[in-house]
């Protein structure tokens, strides 16, 4: 278990594209950090960076209390978790598990308990002599975390582990992965795409765009106060609503109606999650939905508020239909941006 | 109705079947005949011998003598050309400046006629004004004949086979290389597995389906390609560089015993097919196949 801590990391491919701009930010001993942003956004590379897999353009990088920057991959003491599980296909699950530790020179009656042991918690004992080629992608994903864990490693690093499985397993190994770090409390970095993973698995999120990174924070905070537009689209499904509206004498008036109290005076970007629009027969505002999605649980209402899209999201037993549909907005979950930089105000 | 969609199967294998039966199988089955019969002679018509011919290898020096060769030839020409191969496309799979033109200058002794290979390598070894020689006397050695001596005429003759398809086998070697993922190089690199390892326990492994059929197809060329002989020293001097496909084309359209010829074809078939068959089998366990 290890503090991670960047220090104006970047990183300058040879061709000059600066993949991630300088980031700074300290991850705590046995946090799950996830980095979530869209493809390109510099997430993997910022995973690499930490791995030793890409060299360190500028800034410190530290992992405990050493400096790494210069240090190979395999001294770093982490192990990492890839994207199509990086298994040796000729070699049993067995010794898929223990060739780190094999590497390493470590005894093999060592190594033999080590791999029960991960296997035990994995529940793979029943696979040990088999051949990746002969396990289920949810298996191949545990033999590629046992390698992981069997190493006692300082850091877990996660390149996107489980884009290649199916959305039901993918909701289940997204379980045994929080469990499992959490039981055995190493610092872990974790790389997705996907926001459903970032907010149910971290502890912290990091959210990243174009090299950049936009905003740190819990799941919570990153969905109740997002710190940029971007943010505000990217984290939650369906996304945050922006509206154009203007402020005017301290007020925030959107279609001529004032829906919030603000200082300044100019334009500015209004953001609403869907759920906090809420259908009421005396509600203050008036929008014409347009098209329902019927998604079980909930539905999305599709509607137009003031000649811009909005979507509500109501619950299953909500009474609603095409047509005018009077609203009430939950004044205090309102996000206000500057519509020039994108940023919170 | 099942009868009729027998019938346009078999017209439809037909000409290949004629062609495959007329200049393959039937050829194959007469050599095998042909072999247990004498050569028939003016005077004498051909005759029943059982597996006299084959008897009579056992007291032919020359035949002894081509068989120690091949032998030699193909121990040497093998393992070196996969070697060299594998050398080769490890140089060249990664992407640096001039790759394009480094891949191509290892392949060009492939794309070259091995009877044009022979003359190129001719001049190498002539004596006086060879190439070789030219570097020998540069740097004070005696001038020497390295194709026309009997103890240095087979090795001659090896070089120049694994000059030409050590090239051939690295476009196998290449294409294999590409498809060992280079996430398994990362995670290896991760888990402390040094370069040397690496190569040794996944990359070698992963690639040994190419590496048998290389091999396969290196034994199988070894009894084969002996057009640059033809060239550099028919066979000789005395039988120094007689190869067992040469000794069969001397015995029959030089001397045109053709039945004595005939057996020594059999036998030549009969070691490929083993020499084939115990490296599949051999190699059988150790070969992943994804």
């Amino acid at each position: 278990m290890a503090q991670v801590t960047l220090n104006a990391l970047r990183k300058i491919y040879p061709n000059g594209y600066e993949a991630v701009k300088p980031a700074s930010f300290t991850i705590e001993k046995g946090e799950f950090v996830v980095l979530v942003g869209p493809s390109g956004c510099g997430k993997s590379t910022m995973l690499r960076l930490i791995a030793g897999l890409e060299d360190i353009t500028d800034g410190v990088l530290h992992i405990g209390e050493r400096v790494v920057n210069s240090i190979d991959p395999a001294d770093r003491d982490i192990a990492m978790v890839f994207q199509n599980y990086a298994l040796y296909p000729h070699m049993t699950v067995r010794k898929n598990i223990g060739y780190g530790l094999k590497n390493r020179k470590i005894a093999k009656d060592i190594i033999h308990q080590k791999v029960e042991e991960a296997a035990h918690l994995l529940n793979l004992t029943d696979y040990l002599d088999r051949k990746p080629s002969q396990l289920s992608g949810g298996q191949r994903q545990r033999v590629a975390m046992g390698r992981a864990i069997v190493r006692d490693p300082l850091l877990f690093l996660f390149d996107e582990p489980l884009s290649n499985l199916d959305a039901k397993l993918r909701n289940q190994m997204r379980i045994e992965i929080k469990a499992l770090q959490r039981r055995l409390g190493v610092t872990s970095v974790y790389v997705t795409h996907d926001q459903v993973e970032a907010m149910t698995m971290a502890d912290r999120i990091i959210v990243m765009n174009g090299g950049q990174i936009e905003q740190i924070g819990t799941p919570s905070e990153v969905y109740h106060f997002p710190a940029s537009t971007f943010v505000a689209s990217f984290m939650g499904a369906p996304a945050m609503n922006l509206l154009d509206a203007s402020v005017e004498q301290g007020a925030v008036v959107l279609g001529g109606q004032t829906i919030a109290a603000l200082a300044g005076h100019g334009p500015v970007t209004v953001g609403i999650r869907p759920e906090d629009i809420v259908p009421d027969a005396h509600g203050d505002h008036a929008i014409e939905v347009t098209l329902i999605e019927e998604l079980g649980a909930h539905r999305i209402l599709h509607a137009i508020w003031a000649g811009q899209p909005v979507m509500v999201s109501v619950a299953k037993d909500v009474v609603a239909a095409v047509g005018p549909l009077r609203v009430a907005i939950k004044a205090a979950a309102l996000s206000f941006f500057d519509p020039r930089t994108g940023r919170r105000l | 109705m099942m009868r009729r969609e027998w019938i346009y199967a078999w017209l439809l294998v037909l000409p290949a079947f004629v062609f495959l039966i007329t200049f393959t199988h039937l050829p194959a089955v007469e050599a095998l005949v042909n072999s247990v019969w004498t050569t028939a002679k003016g005077r004498r018509p051909s005759m029943f011998v059982g597996l006299g011919n084959y008897q009579k290898m056992l007291q032919d020096p020359i035949f002894i003598k081509a068989m120690i060769n091949s032998g030699l030839y193909a121990a040497l020409t093998v393992p070196t050309s996969i070697a060299l191969a594998l050398a080769m496309a490890l140089l060249v799979h990664r992407p640096f400046k001039g790759v394009a033109a480094m891949r191509m200058a290892y392949f060009t002794p492939t794309v070259l006629p091995l009877v044009a290979v022979a003359n190129i390598w001719l001049f190498f070894y002539a004596p006086g004004f060879g190439l070789i020689d030219q570097i020998r006397q540069f740097f004070g050695f005696a001038s020497a004949n390295y194709a026309g001596q009997p103890d240095t005429a087979l090795y001659s003759v090896a070089v120049v086979t694994i000059w030409k398809e050590a090239g051939f086998f690295m476009i196998f070697f290449l294409a294999a290389l590409q498809t060992v993922p280079e996430t398994l190089r990362e995670a290896a690199a991760i888990e402390g597995c040094s370069k040397w390892t690496f190569f040794r326990r996944v990359t070698l492994p992963l690639i040994m389906p190419t590496t048998l059929f290389v091999s396969v197809n290196a034994v199988i060329n070894a009894f084969r390609l002996v057009d640059h002989v033809f060239v550099m020293t028919k066979g000789g001097p005395d039988n120094a560089s007689m190869l067992l496909l040469y000794y069969i084309f001397e015995t029959g359209f030089r001397y045109w015993d053709t039945a004595y010829a005939a057996a020594l074809t059999v036998v030549l078939i009969l070691i490929l097919s083993l020499a084939g068959l115990g490296q599949f089998y051999a190699a059988d366990k150790r070969v992943h196949y994804k």
